[in-house]
């Protein structure tokens, strides 16, 4: 058989392959030929076969076939087979394949080899792709050789320790001694492997921390040497000695100091020598520089330290190169929680760097100049960001309409001026607002009662301008239909009073439904804003038509609200005022904002962080039969429903007093289910005045050792009952009866007849959807006598 | 850390791809590309790090880069890395092939990608940083070539003297 190819010929040959195709057969060829040269097991060419292979991995093509055949390389004895061999092994090998195990003994009996190359090379490949087994075969040997003389193998043995440690925890101790006289060594390489090391076993266990303590004063000595220290060209990197030596100690004084005074002490002075001394006009004076910054802003420093940190840093701002602004803005944004007051004199600069054009500095830029709004400069910064908002890219758009959104929120002065900035940002990014904005927006609105008229008559302008931005068409939409009133009757006080008609609003709703840039969402907005325009205008007869055509629509969402409301009209006329008058102002008890792009400054405003449940509001929707749970359906405005408080009886309680207060007869309680662990018990109450209802509240508790999540409710009973339920307290029942969910449903029972129910239980248990059907026949007759 | 090292031209064809983490096959290429398609669309006055692409590992990931000529030298780190410190180890290993291939283009790369990993190796050791003493580095690639160099001349000579033998005895035979 001719002698295979060598590996420049082929790499030669693959490069005048002028298709993918044409490649590919030749690398398929080539695959071939050295398969055959495998088999016949030839010692002289196997290392040519095995770099080519290499080559074709690289370019992507699958080579396990050469995993054995890097093993028979590894263990011959020439040193160009075990170089290739090993290269091999780190490239095509890993954990998953269990040939790896046989590679332990050649390396171990390559780590005590004679020459030093060989030695070398081992470790090198030890410390690359060892396993857990290997590593813990061979840490004895690496560990002797971190004690050897010879400063080219303690450095390999070094990084291969951090690789051990890394994959076998426990074994840190064993190298714990061979650690002692790390860092008296002259060789930088060897120094900063051992700095290395030691960094890493700081950061697995508080106990070596502690024990490390001592090394400060070396550790500053070393530093202050390299500082110090003339011209050397052999570690001199720009006219600096040894940068990448200083930037890791600089870390592991770091890690040493935090939380500790003294160290903290014994590193201000070297601190702020390299701090002030490093040379900043090209990149290595300013990684240090930086490395040194993040260095004072973790340990204890004394306050005059911090300050020329963040004067770096600001300095680092104005520099040319984009790369140290970036780092920068970085460095800014872990520090402004901490140093407020430093950060903010550097404002203007922050915010200069919005109009910058790359656009990682432009993401900075904007994160921390949120953080740092605050009640003093919202004016000013609010001017810019929405300016920033108007001309920045569309990833940005989401979140800085967000941002804006919270620190307004916050800080807003006056209300006037929320609801301005507010309707700025949903007309300039109406589109990429979140979901989650429109109803906290609405919750805004209605918070504001003096801004009603202004509110609705500026939205009112919006929609005659666009109706494309369906957030903003949603919130106007639901302020139209809800403060419809204020604006035909021009009662604007801040503003101009515009001259509106109630065929015109009614136009521009229907304009909505029927418009192709319309949601499903937004035609249920506006649906309903028309039916609540029933109470509140006097064209009733064009608001029936709007309704009752709808009632065919084949979007089965508006479908279902047209018939509900057209039975309103019909048969429930007298209750249609009192179901459609204005909503009462909203407690707002959790927020879903977008917390994760913006810091806050600390301030935590504690309504907004009260993280109670959030009812599920399919509950209602989904609820038997029912037109009374017309209700259960705030339905009428589904969405707001989740920043509604949870409390269960008063979703319903205010809207639909018809069935009375509730007050306190005892009722025996009863276990209406018990099965799998979960029981639910109904307790009692009936309510004056009005005898025929039956306030049931249910408990459902969980004694199993999993959790039972989304869980669902749901309950029927005969016809001549009516049965309302209301939002659960949350869907999740945890386990082992730390807690329960409660609900409670109105049942009303007006001939007195014996209480009967189906209940309906779907949950999710240990990943597995469970359903389960019951009737409960046993209540107490006092219960619906 | 150092979770990868990417070297490939303006066209995203590899030239040297280290991983210090470990993934399929599959994966690997795909990350090359995927690097390449987030690199590539970089202007040149822009800074020089970016978020990782989903592949390798997301935002906890750094990107940090640098164009050269036709070639993109990519380190993929973590957070414990100091992006400016690794910006300066790029220019350290390029240095180094500077030095080691007399004016290094990527066509050096191309036909000695075995040496390229050779030097790497003297300078990176399972994603951390091992040397970056350039001549520390340059004497110890060379004494390994040296020894290859040393092997290979004894197997010649070797085989030299057993081709001689060979014919000796030969003639040792025929002249019995």
């Amino acid at each position: 058989m001719p002698a295979p190819i060598r590996l420049r010929e082929l790499i030669r040959t693959i490069r005048t392959a002028r298709t993918q195709a044409e490649e590919r057969e030749m690398i398929q060829k080539e695959c071939a030929a050295i398969r055959s040269s495998f088999r016949e097991e030839d010692n002289t060419y196997r290392c040519r076969n095995v770099a080519k292979l290499l080559y074709m991995h690289m370019l992507g093509y699958p080579a396990h076939f050469g995993q054995l055949e890097c093993l028979k390389l590894i263990a011959s004895q020439k040193f160009t087979d075990k170089r290739i061999g090993y290269l091999g092994a780190m490239l095509l090998l890993d954990e998953r394949q269990d040939v790896h195990l046989l590679m332990t003994n050649c390396i171990k009996n390559d780590l005590n080899h004679s020459t030093q190359y060989v030695q070398g090379l081992a470790l090198c490949t030890l410390g690359c792709m060892g396993s857990s087994e290997m590593c813990r075969d061979l840490a004895g040997e690496v560990e002797k050789l971190l004690k050897t003389s010879n400063s080219y193998l303690r450095k390999k043995a070094a990084l291969c320790a951090v690789h051990v440690i890394r994959k076998v925890p426990e074994l840190m101790e064993m190298f714990l001694p061979a650690t002692k006289n790390l860092l008296s060594e002259k060789n930088h390489g060897v120094l900063h492997t051992s700095v290395v090391l030691l960094t890493e076993m700081c950061e697995r266990s508080p106990d070596m921390l502690s024990h490390f303590r001592k090394l400060v004063p070396q550790l500053v000595r070393i530093l202050k040497n390299l500082i110090m220290s003339g011209y050397s060209p052999e570690h001199d990197v720009s006219g600096i000695s040894d940068p990448f030596l200083q930037v890791r100690i600089l870390r592991l004084l770091r890690i040493l100091g935090k939380g500790d005074d003294d160290s903290s002490e014994a590193m201000n002075d070297i601190l702020a020598q390299v701090a002030t001394n490093t040379e900043t006009s090209k990149n290595v004076g300013n990684a240090i520089l930086y490395e040194t910054v993040l260095t004072i802003m973790d340990i204890k420093s004394e306050s005059g330290l911090r300050v020329l940190a963040i004067n770096i840093l600001g300095r680092f701002l104005l520099n040319n190169d984009k790369n140290i602004r970036y780092v920068a803005l970085t460095s800014l944004l872990k520090t402004v929680q901490t140093d407020h007051n430093a950060v903010q004199r550097h404002r203007s600069t922050i915010v200069d760097c919005l109009k910058d054009l790359d656009v990682s500095i432009k993401r900075r830029a904007m994160e921390l100049s949120f953080a740092l709004v605050n009640g003093n400069n919202i004016r000013g910064m609010m001017k810019e960001l929405l300016y920033f908002l108007d001309s920045c890219d569309p990833d940005f758009k989401a979140d800085c309409a967000s941002g804006i959104f919270l620190a307004a929120e916050k800080y807003a002065p006056s209300k006037r001026w929320h609801i301005d900035t507010i309707m700025r940002v949903l007309t300039t990014a109406g589109s990429y607002v979140r979901d989650d904005s429109v109803p906290n927006l609405i919750q805004l609105i209605t918070n504001s009662v003096e801004m009603h008229a202004y509110t609705v008559q500026r939205l009112y302008k919006a929609l005659l301008d666009d109706i494309s931005q369906q957030p903003l068409v949603q919130v106007a939409s639901w302020c139209i239909g809800e403060y419809g009133d204020l604006l035909v009757s021009g009662q604007c006080e801040e503003e101009e009073p515009i001259q509106v008609s109630e065929d015109e609003v009614l136009d521009v709703l229907e304009g909505l439904l029927v418009s192709n840039l319309s949601t499903p969402v937004t035609r249920g907005y506006s649906l309903t804003a028309i039916m609540k325009l029933s109470t509140r205008f006097s064209s009733l007869n064009r608001i029936k038509k709007v309704v009752s055509i709808y009632g065919s629509s084949i979007d089965v969402e508006l479908q279902q609200r047209a018939v509900e409301y057209n039975a309103l009209f019909k048969k429930y006329d007298h209750m249609r005022p009192a179901l459609l008058e204005r909503m009462p102002i909203m407690e707002k008890t959790a927020t879903n904002g977008p917390s994760e792009t913006v810091q806050t400054n600390g301030e935590t405003d504690s309504t907004i962080l009260d993280t109670k449940h959030l009812p599920s509001i399919s509950q209602p929707a989904s609820q038997a039969n029912d037109l009374l749970d017309l209700l259960g359906g705030n339905d009428v405005v589904p969405i707001i429903q989740t920043t509604v408080p949870t409390k269960p009886a008063s979703a319903g309680g205010e809207l639909l007093d018809l069935l009375g207060d509730l007050s306190l007869t005892v009722i025996p309680p009863m276990t209406a289910y018990n099965k799998n662990g979960l029981i639910i018990e109904f307790t009692f109450e009936r309510s004056n005045p009005n005898p025929n209802i039956a306030v049931i509240t249910i408990h459902a508790t969980n004694s199993t050792e999993a959790d039972m999540t989304e869980f669902v409710f749901q309950a029927a009973v005969p016809k001549t009952f009516q049965l309302q339920l209301l939002s659960p307290s949350s869907n999740v029942v945890p386990a082992f009866n730390q807690g329960s969910v409660t609900q409670v449903i109105r049942v009303l029972n007006p001939q007195k007849q014996q209480l009967r129910m189906r209940i309906k239980l779907t949950y999710t248990h240990k990943g597995s959807p469970v359903q389960d059907l019951a009737e409960v026949n046993n209540f107490p007759p006092q219960s619906w006598q | 850390m150092i979770k990868a090292i990417l070297i490939f031209n303006n066209h995203g064809k590899p030239r040297l791809s280290k991983f210090y983490e470990h993934y399929t096959e599959d994966t690997e290429q795909q990350i090359i590309r995927e690097t390449f398609h987030l690199v590539s669309k970089r202007d040149e006055n822009i800074c020089n790090f970016l978020e990782g692409g989903l592949l390798i590992g997301g935002s906890e990931n750094k990107l940090i880069y640098r164009h050269y000529a036709t070639l993109y030298f990519v380190f993929c780190v973590d957070s414990s890395e100091s992006e400016l410190g690794i910006l300066d180890l790029i220019q350290v290993f390029v240095e180094t092939l500077d030095k080691c291939f007399e004016n290094v283009c990527e066509l050096d790369l191309i036909f000695h990608m075995d040496k390229v990993h050779n030097i790497l190796a003297e300078m990176v050791m399972g994603g951390m940083v091992l040397e970056t003493n350039m001549s520390e580095i340059i004497t110890q690639a060379e004494a390994h070539n040296k020894m290859e160099k040393s092997e290979s001349e004894e197997q010649v000579s070797v085989g030299f003297l057993a081709s001689a033998l060979d014919r000796k005895q030969r003639r040792c035979i025929v002249s019995v």
